[in-house]
């Protein structure tokens, strides 16, 4: 099943031949180097990577054989693969950042007999593990700095194996009989193996071939009508099926122009160098991009905050109305269009996002409100839900249907199914043939009729968009088999500024209750404001009137999730503010600030019981570790209260989503 | 990792070419003040020299009578074969012999780019009249020069503040910047005077990679003082101590590490 668009070019070597005949005047790559964009076409492109695969050849690469990539976004790092791929090889992208023992045991299980890599470093780093990989012939570098002095018997300057490779095919005999080397590549041939970063356990090969490969950026390029005019930036991880996809996989099919950093440091000035088209990036870049912007504000004059302020206000109420293309009263559309040009386009422009046709988040849950934000001001941000399994695309949100919480419809060509534990399962023929030398781990993710167990739990709400709860394996039950998403709840309340951290407990319980930190600078200042005196963040925690404050946010929660499909039966039953903050040098948080669910109950024993026993108030006390190492004792009485509980309202339209997906 | 360490794992002498500067019976005096006191010791080709000593000892001083910013009253230092006598620093520069001070000396409002340019202020050939144009020849040049600093400013791994001025940014980049001016003039012997000062470890880890990669790369000779010991005894071809401006020892730092004078004097005392 050869796909339509791609014709008989059925992998990426052939498709780049085909983008040198078709565009080959058009530029291909771009790289900032010594402070200036030096480009290749697709004609030169297609030139360099055909030289450095009969390079690999002479050095010995032989088809299936596996190559290792390390490194930043550089245009080599990227025809290393396409090289690869010509011969038949397999290349094997490796996170740069990860420590030599975590690159070790990929390279290993992987067994890379080729490294292509970018500089001193990376070469320095495989070094240092070379006595555990005895497969590992030959390595390349990108840069040469600092290597003048290594032996040069195993290693090779990447631009002196292109050009050497470049010399055999002076011959017309040799050059007819590498083409036809790479002509005897097929799509079903496997393209990559991608290793998953892996939070449990060892990275996993996840195994892709040309033609999943091809299909999944197919459906993106289809999705969001990207061709050859396209601009992106490529500075996320080579190894992350993402960027394979966006900047090479979709870069080739749709021939549109890759641009890499000068560095990881100046990807923000570079970004907006090129006015990139098409953009993808995780939370938290759009989220440092905010609050950068949000910082400099208080710097500025008053008149300009005044009007910042103002026209974000603005912007909040109609922008992403008018984005959506809703209708708005004509007052608001043409003070939106003043706000366009005074505040809006200046601040896309910032952001190098001025261009941009359509950007995607994904990743990990973005903030509403900062998801809102860039929606309001015009740039048509959108998310996505996916994994290495399937090729990335899961689900997406076509565009006039957007909302915040959710991350979209089925993409084109996935069908998707919620199992009865809430995890979600997908099929599509762009999902992956296994995990490389892991049989075990394959069975146990492909159910017998094709779908892959993506380990989320979620829902699909009454509009058919689906919604992802948690890790299918946090997601607990209460006594009476309802299911119980701790971490749903938790980020729910935390959505509230007046709140820093919640605990919710309920599994094999009869209900679900949430213990509570208060956000000291919010709640603190608006104690101010309502003349509430506190000396302590004890004595605050405790305030009737805060505890009327929090009582009002989990009604709001309850409220929302009695609406919600399976998820009634978490409602907040009661809570309790603890009288010190979580902190991670007790233990109670970890060092990246999540929540040790298990730990804190151990901890505060005494209150989680009074939780389910019915009672107004318990009495604690917990050894607290100071800044300085001394140790001391906090204790407090606690009082908790009772929640109103909502009826359930939404069960039948789960069920009606689940047909209709 | 490269062959210095490997060097300095095995502290053989390291013999780099011949003498590229020498400094004789040097004395410098300020008033009654003796700053400097029969000081002799020589830098060779292509190595990397520290000088070390204990606050006052005199090691700023060296340096400043090297590049002509101080005229010694007794002694004669040779540069390239040549006695010399009374050079101005400009000379000296031009000369080839570049430094970076203590305390960071940068242009506060001019941008990374326009500081790193200034150094090569000495190589610009086009006169007044044609830079002021900024128009042919002078245009042509201007790009001559923008490239040996947009190398400069690759090598040094401070693209991403290229035009940022350099008064906002982190003491441990102003550092870097001065370096990146020192580079630009391409010298032949660049004085580093407590390139490491202030900093952190990491920055230090970077700063030491650069030396070494300039030393290694470009073959440029280093003579450099420094206050952390560690750093000095890993990077350093040789190094010369000095103490109440006499010279006490002088050597690789596999034995300037067991001499008891340096010892007594400077590594033995408690801080």
């Amino acid at each position: 099943m050869a796909s339509a668009a791609a014709g008989q070019a059925d992998t990426f070597p052939k498709l780049l031949l085909r983008n040198a005949r078709q565009r080959g005047g058009r530029t291909a790559f771009r790289h900032k180097d010594l402070g200036i964009w030096q480009s290749w076409t697709w004609a030169e492109v297609a030139e360099q990577v055909r030289a450095y695969a009969k390079g690999f050849e002479q050095l010995g690469l032989k088809r299936g054989e596996k190559v290792a990539i390390i490194g930043y976004n550089r245009p080599r790092l990227y025809w290393s693969m396409a090289a690869a791929q010509w011969l038949g090889a397999v290349p094997v992208p490796v996170y740069a950042d990860s420590v030599a023992d975590e690159m070790a045991y990929v390279l290993d299980h992987a067994g890379a007999v080729f490294a292509c890599v970018q500089d001193q470093e990376q070469v320095d780093k495989v070094l240092s593990v070379a006595e555990r990989l005895p497969a590992l012939r030959h390595m390349l570098y990108d840069e040469p700095r600092g290597l003048r002095d290594y032996d040069h018997a195993k290693l090779h300057d990447i631009g002196e194996v292109i050009e050497s490779g470049r010399t055999a095919l002076r011959d017309p005999a040799v050059s007819a009989a590498h083409d036809h080397e790479m002509e005897q590549g097929q799509g079903s041939d496997l393209a990559i193996i991608l290793y998953t970063s892996g939070t449990t356990g060892r990275p996993k090969g996840v195994m892709l071939s040309h033609f999943n490969v091809i299909t999944a950026a197919e459906i993106g390029c289809a999705f969001d009508g990207l061709n050859e005019t396209d601009e992106i930036i490529a500075y996320l991880p080579i190894a992350w099926v993402g960027d394979h996809v966006f900047s090479y996989a979709q870069a080739i099919i749709a021939g549109f122009c890759v641009n890499c950093p000068e560095s990881p440091d100046t990807v923000v000035d570079d970004r907006r160098e090129i006015g990139t088209t098409y953009a993808f990036a995780p939370p938290r870049v759009f989220e440092t991009m905010l609050t950068l912007t949000m910082v400099r504000m208080e710097d500025a004059g008053p008149l300009m905050r005044k009007l910042f302020r103002y026209f974000l206000g603005v912007a909040k109420a109609h922008g992403e109305k008018i984005l959506n293309g809703e209708p708005v009263p004509l007052g608001a559309r043409l003070l939106y269009k003043l706000g366009d040009i005074l505040i809006y386009a200046p601040l896309r422009n910032r952001f190098g996002l001025t261009n941009i046709k359509v950007g995607y988040t994904a990743g990990e849950a973005i903030g509403p409100e900062l998801f809102r934000f860039y929606r309001s001001i015009g740039v048509n941000l959108k998310q996505l839900y996916g994994q290495t399994e399937a090729g990335v695309y899961i689900t997406m949100q076509p565009d006039g249907e957007i909302k915040a919480d959710t991350v979209g419809k089925p993409a084109p060509q996935v069908e998707i199914r919620i199992a009865d534990n809430g995890e979600v399962l997908y099929r599509s023929p762009s999902i992956f043939r296994g995990y490389y030398k892991d049989e075990e781990k394959t069975a146990e993710t492909m159910t017998a009729d094709g779908y892959v167990r993506s380990g989320d739990a979620g829902f699909f709400d009454e509009s058919g968009h689906l919604k992802i709860i948690d890790r299918a394996k946090d997601v607990g039950k209460l006594s009476s088999g309802e299911l119980f998403p701790p971490k749903y709840i938790e980020n729910k309340l935390k959505f509230y500024p007046n709140i820093k951290e919640a605990v919710a407990f309920g599994q094999g319980r009869d209900y679900a209750t949430v213990a509570l930190n208060i956000d000291l600078t919010a709640v603190g200042n608006w104690a101010e404001r309502n003349n509430v005196v506190y000396a302590s963040y004890q004595e605050l925690a405790g305030h009737p009137l805060v505890y009327d404050m929090m009582a009002e946010h989990i009604d709001e929660v309850n409220r929302s999730l009695a609406a919600e499909p399976m998820m009634g039966g978490a409602q907040i039953r009661r809570f309790l503010i603890l009288h010190k903050e979580l902190d991670a040098d007790d233990g109670e948080l970890t060092r990246t600030q999540k929540v040790r669910r298990g730990f804190i109950a151990e901890r505060y024993a005494p209150l989680v019981e009074a939780l389910y026993n019915g009672a107004t108030e318990a009495d604690i006390s917990t050894e607290v570790t100071f800044e300085d190492g001394r140790k001391g004792v906090i204790s407090a009485t606690v009082k908790i209260r009772d929640a109103k509980i909502y009826p359930v309202t939404a069960p039948v339209a789960a069920r009606a989503a689940k047909e209709a997906a | 990792m490269n062959a210095h360490s490997t060097d300095i794992a095995g502290d053989p002498v390291t013999q780099k070419g011949e003498a590229l500067l020498s400094v004789e019976n040097v004395s410098l005096r300020f008033g009654g003040v003796k700053a400097i006191t029969d000081v002799s010791f020589d830098i060779r080709k292509g190595e990397i020299r520290a000088i070390i000593g204990p606050n006052g000892a005199g090691k700023t001083s060296m340096l400043n009578c090297i590049n002509g910013f101080y005229h010694p009253q007794d002694g004669r230092i040779t540069y390239k074969g040549v006695r010399r006598t009374r050079v101005r620093p400009h000379q000296a520069a031009a000369a080839g012999i570049a430094r970076t001070f203590q305390n960071v000396a940068l242009f506060k409002g001019m941008s990374t780019l326009d500081n790193i340019m200034t150094g090569r202020t000495l190589k610009m050939r086009k006169g007044f009249f044609w830079q002021a144009l900024r128009h042919g020849p002078a245009m042509a040049e201007e790009i001559e020069h923008r490239k040996v600093v947009e190398d400069i400013i690759d090598f040094l791994e401070i693209q991403h503040i290229r035009k940022l001025p350099v008064g906002k940014l982190p003491y441990g980049l102003q550092k870097r910047v001065e370096l990146g001016r020192a580079l630009a003039m391409e010298p032949e012997l660049l004085l580093l005077d407590e390139p490491m000062a202030g900093m952190n470890l990491e920055e230090k880890e970077d700063m030491c990679r650069f030396i070494l990669d300039m030393n290694n790369q470009f073959g440029t000779t280093i003579a450099l003082i420094e206050h952390d010991i560690g750093v000095v005894m890993d990077l350093s071809d040789r190094v010369v101590v000095l103490e109440y401006g006499r010279k006490i020892a002088d050597g690789t730092p596999g034995e300037v590490k067991t001499d008891q004078r340096v010892i007594d004097a400077y590594l033995g005392v408690a801080h």
